[in-house]
């Protein structure tokens, strides 16, 4: 067959910590899935996931075009503080910021494991652009120094106002790459990933730098895996706003995978469904996600994210978490269930498995809307529907908390506990359950797109409000074209308006966000292998 | 004489934000700095109004510029108390004790952190009960204490005086330096002796936060009514009447810039949908409730949402589609109340057309 002939497919993969999904996909189709544990070796179980999927759907390497893949890693490795390694903090703002050194706020645990080497140098903007003190560079080759003296290998380097110009940040750079080379130290700007609010541009930016080493291994067994399988196709990562970057961007910049899952399983249960503003509904083995989908994306956090318990602003979706799910306890004849759940253990501890424990997949198997062990072990219950109608009404408030106005959204049920929640409606909200909405994260990996953002204050004293607009759209959608995305594709998903109150002169911070389809998802011609 | 320590910051830090009536900026990153403060120098005193000699000086302290800043251009370590030592050099007479302009928001922390840097006792006390959007929209004001002479610092140990006998052009002229110091500017400002404090400014507004933060805090862990446990708590008082307005989810918020201020309307709609919604006009902060036509609550009392659950205060900026919120309204002491007071930062002084009317005279 001729190339032209043949199907493009795309290969969704999620590396979870205990999952790693596979999912091929043609356009919005399905063609094939598959879970494999993820085990102590990441390429293994990429391998296995993947090689699967490929199987199954009797396609060929070249067919692939492009593998998107989320995972956990990173966000697992702060939680858990292992593989983080030192940083040297460089902090250009002095005389200003003195008043809270870098680091103030972070568990001393994780602060230890980072370290605390600080450098408050001479630098920054005022909000207006005018720098708050010249760089001093002879300060910051003797930091650069003591940084190699120290043997450091990561820098994080932050400025005041670095999103709107981040110059001094690249000269400092320059100026510690004569002391501290490519090969043996990896420089985090932090302009690069965060927006402006100091603190938790910093944190992310010193998070990043601590998982430089991780970084190069995760991606390393990424790679590994995707060479193993004899596939040829750009590899993508994808970003906690559902979003994609290239492999080689997020082994720079691992910071932007935290909390890619949710964002990912949002995505896909948007696609499975074919609806773009609706509620979902991710039933898990022990949680209960539900978030609102607004124009295929997920409605954003509007407080700052903990993670690892550091502060930081990354976009990350708005999410209702309740203790339910399928492995979730059942107490009080079915009045009361969970927060607890026996987890991963479902397949020891669940009664229809020959366990002593009574979980929400025995009510769900008694009732015979889930397939699961063995039916006859669970015959003998009587608070079979006392719990279900329990379950449900939990979901139904949680619901009601999402649910931005009285208007009766669709609910897309996904995850593998989706059996658990029964009928047509809920809430007086149509319930649609995709088919695959077990492997909704990989889906929604597969689908991802590819974003900008400009986040800059203006004087609507110096340019009008719809030139200021304007300039701030321009500037995202140049940002998304340049990370690969088809720059026919590119819409605004988002724009913040933020006044600076208190203070004459008419200055307004402007957010704008710009998301287009990766170049050759929707046209079927080029790869898109930017970057 | 108390001592504020360490562990008394986060109880401040969220009665703050609930005496913000949703404006006064995050009080996150002030407390970060009043720790690291706390622990370099040592707890700070903190004296009662009543405490305070006839004689003694006392300086009112605090932020000028703008919140968005704030978050980015934190200050320099120096310069909140440069203010202070500028306005010593000036009057050539050390300060006795600081005390808040402002109790709402990021500014109450700013006496706390000035008083541990230079060893100074603060007054349990300011001057707006909870925050306003302008300066001289205090008690200070009202009652005939001159905000001249002020003084203005920058993170470059820079400092202005300014010696303006009339508080708006004071305010006009000590904004625009502010915004030649980068947005951000810290101030040193109502110089004043202790029995003229005890006169014009309002009482226990410091021990207040640390009540109500505490309180607030308390409920998380009980299995109780936070709401109900706090009207209790107001009770006993001079912010003597406080009761739930409305509970509900946020169904429509507009917001806009206008003369740089965040200006607009929260709509709530009750979780059973029985009854009209309530409609939250603000400027900065929560300045009227009003339901079915009717006036609940306005200006100067305050007005305040918090997230239902947590009990946890909402300032404009953070309000958001499909929040579950309860709005409270607490009646403000009698100093803010007086035909004087309501002149200055009454419902006339917001451009809104009522009259001022008790939150305990309403339904």
């Amino acid at each position: 067959m001729s190339r032209t002939d043949q199907p493009r497919l795309r290969l969704g993969i999620d590396v979870g910590g205990t999952n790693t999904d596979a999912v091929l996909m043609h356009g919005d189709e399905v063609v094939a899935w598959h879970k494999a544990t993820t085990g102590r070796h990441i390429t293994d179980a990429i391998v296995a996931a993947a090689g699967a999927v490929l199987q199954q759907g009797g396609v060929t390497a070249e067919q692939i075009f492009a593998v998107m893949l989320g995972t956990t890693q990173f966000t697992n490795a702060v939680t858990e503080r292992r593989r983080l390694n030192p940083v040297a903090v460089l902090r250009l703002a002095a005389p200003a910021t003195t008043a809270v050194p870098p680091m103030s706020d972070w568990p001393e645990a994780l602060a230890a494991v980072v370290g605390r080497h600080h450098y408050l140098l001479k630098g920054g903007l005022e909000f207006d652009g005018r720098p708050i003190s010249p760089l001093d560079e002879a300060e910051i080759a003797a930091a650069a120094k003591d940084i190699s003296r120290l043997g450091l290998k990561a820098v994080a380097i932050t400025s005041v106002f670095s999103p709107l110009d981040a110059a001094m940040e690249h000269r400092a750079e320059a100026i510690l790459r004569r002391e501290l080379p490519a090969e043996t130290c990896t420089i985090t700007l932090s302009h690069r990933i965060g927006r402006i609010g100091l603190l938790e541009r910093e944190n992310a930016a010193i998070l990043n730098a601590a998982l430089s080493g991780l970084a190069g291994d995760v991606l390393g067994a990424f790679t590994q895996a995707i060479d193993d399988l004899g596939l040829t196709a750009p590899l993508y990562i994808s970003q906690n706003d559902g979003t994609l970057m290239t492999a080689a961007h997020a082994a720079r910049y691992p910071v932007l995978t935290f909390a890619s899952g949710p964002t990912n399983s949002m995505r896909g249960a948007a696609v499975l469904s074919g609806l773009d503003d609706a509620l979902v509904v991710d039933i898990g083995g022990t949680t209960t996600d539900i978030g609102l989908l607004l124009e295929g994306f997920p409605r954003e956090a509007a407080m700052t994210v903990d993670v690892g318990g550091v502060r930081t602003n990354f976009r990350m979706p708005d999410l209702l978490a309740l203790g339910l799910g399928g492995g979730s306890l059942v107490r009080d004849g079915g009045g009361r269930i969970g927060p607890d759940s026996v987890g991963f253990e479902l397949q020891q501890r669940a009664l229809v498995f020959g366990g002593d424990s009574l979980t929400l997949s025995d009510m769900a198997v008694a009732a015979g809307n889930m397939t699961l062990g063995d039916r006859a072990r669970v015959a003998h219950l009587d608070c079979v529907e006392t719990a279900l109608a329990q379950a449900a009404a939990m979901i139904e408030t949680g619901l009601e908390r999402v649910r931005p106005s009285a208007a009766h959204l669709p609910v897309i049920l996904v995850g593998g506990g989706a059996p658990l929640l029964r009928g047509e409606s809920i809430g007086g909200g149509r319930i649609v359950r995709p088919g695959h909405g077990q492997v909704a994260n990989a889906i929604g990996a597969s689908i991802a797109m590819v974003g900008g953002e400009c986040d800059r204050i203006f004087s609507l004293d110096e340019i009008s409000r719809e030139d200021a607009v304007a300039a701030a759209k321009q500037a995202a959608s140049a940002q998304a074209t340049d990370a690969g995305a088809d720059a026919a594709s590119i819409r605004i998903v988002e724009m913040d308006e933020i006044p600076l109150s208190y203070m004459p002169g008419n200055a307004t911070r402007l957010r704008v966000k710009a998301v287009g389809d990766l170049a050759g998802t929707s046209t079927g011609i080029s790869t898109g292998t930017s970057r | 004489m108390i001592k504020i320590s360490l562990d008394d910051l986060d109880d401040i830090a969220l009665g703050a934000t609930f005496l913000g009536t949703g404006g006064g900026g995050d009080p996150y990153i002030a407390t970060l700095m009043t720790r690291r403060a706390i622990t370099e120098h040592g707890p700070v005193t903190m004296l009662s109004l009543d405490e305070l000699a006839d004689d003694a000086l006392v300086f009112s302290c605090g932020n000028l510029g703008a919140p968005t800043v704030a978050i980015e251009k934190i200050m320099g370590a120096d310069q909140p108390p440069d203010a202070v030592l500028a306005l010593e050099r000036y009057l050539g007479r050390r300060a006795d004790a600081l005390l808040a302009f402002e109790a709402g928001g990021s500014n109450s922390m700013m006496p706390i952190y000035i008083g541990a840097m230079l060893n100074r006792p603060i007054v349990d006390a300011d001057g707006m009960g909870r925050a306003f959007p302008e300066l001289q929209m205090v008690t200070f004001s009202v009652y005939g204490a001159p905000s001249a002479p002020l003084a203005l610092a920058s993170e470059h140990g820079d400092t202005t005086i300014l010696d303006i006998d009339d508080d708006a052009r004071a305010e006009y002229i000590a904004r625009g330096i502010a915004i030649r110091m980068g947005a951000r500017s810290a101030m040193a400002a109502y110089p004043m002796d202790g029995s003229t404090a005890r006169r014009v400014a309002i009482a226990g507004t410091t021990s207040l936060c640390q009540a109500i933060g505490a309180d607030l805090r308390q409920s998380r862990g009980q299995n109780r009514d936070p709401f109900a446990a706090l009207i209790k708590m107001l009770a006993g008082t001079h912010y003597g009447h406080a009761k739930v307005l409305y509970a509900g989810k946020v169904t429509d918020l507009v917001r806009e810039t206008r003369q740089g201020y965040a200006i607009g309307q929260v709509t709530i709609v009750a979780g059973d949908g029985k009854g009209p919604p309530l409609t939250i006009q603000f400027q900065n902060e929560f300045l009227a409730a009003r339901q079915g036509g009717a006036l609940r609550a306005i200006v100067p009392d305050l007005i305040c949402i918090l997230d239902s659950e947590m009990a946890q205060p909402i300032t404009t900026e953070r309000l958001r589609y499909g929040q579950r919120v309860t709005v409270m309204a607490v009646s403000a002491p009698p100093i803010m109340r007086t035909d004087k007071a309501l002149a200055v930062f009454g419902p006339a002084a917001f451009g809104l057309a009522e009259p001022f009317v008790p939150v305990e005279n309403l339904d």
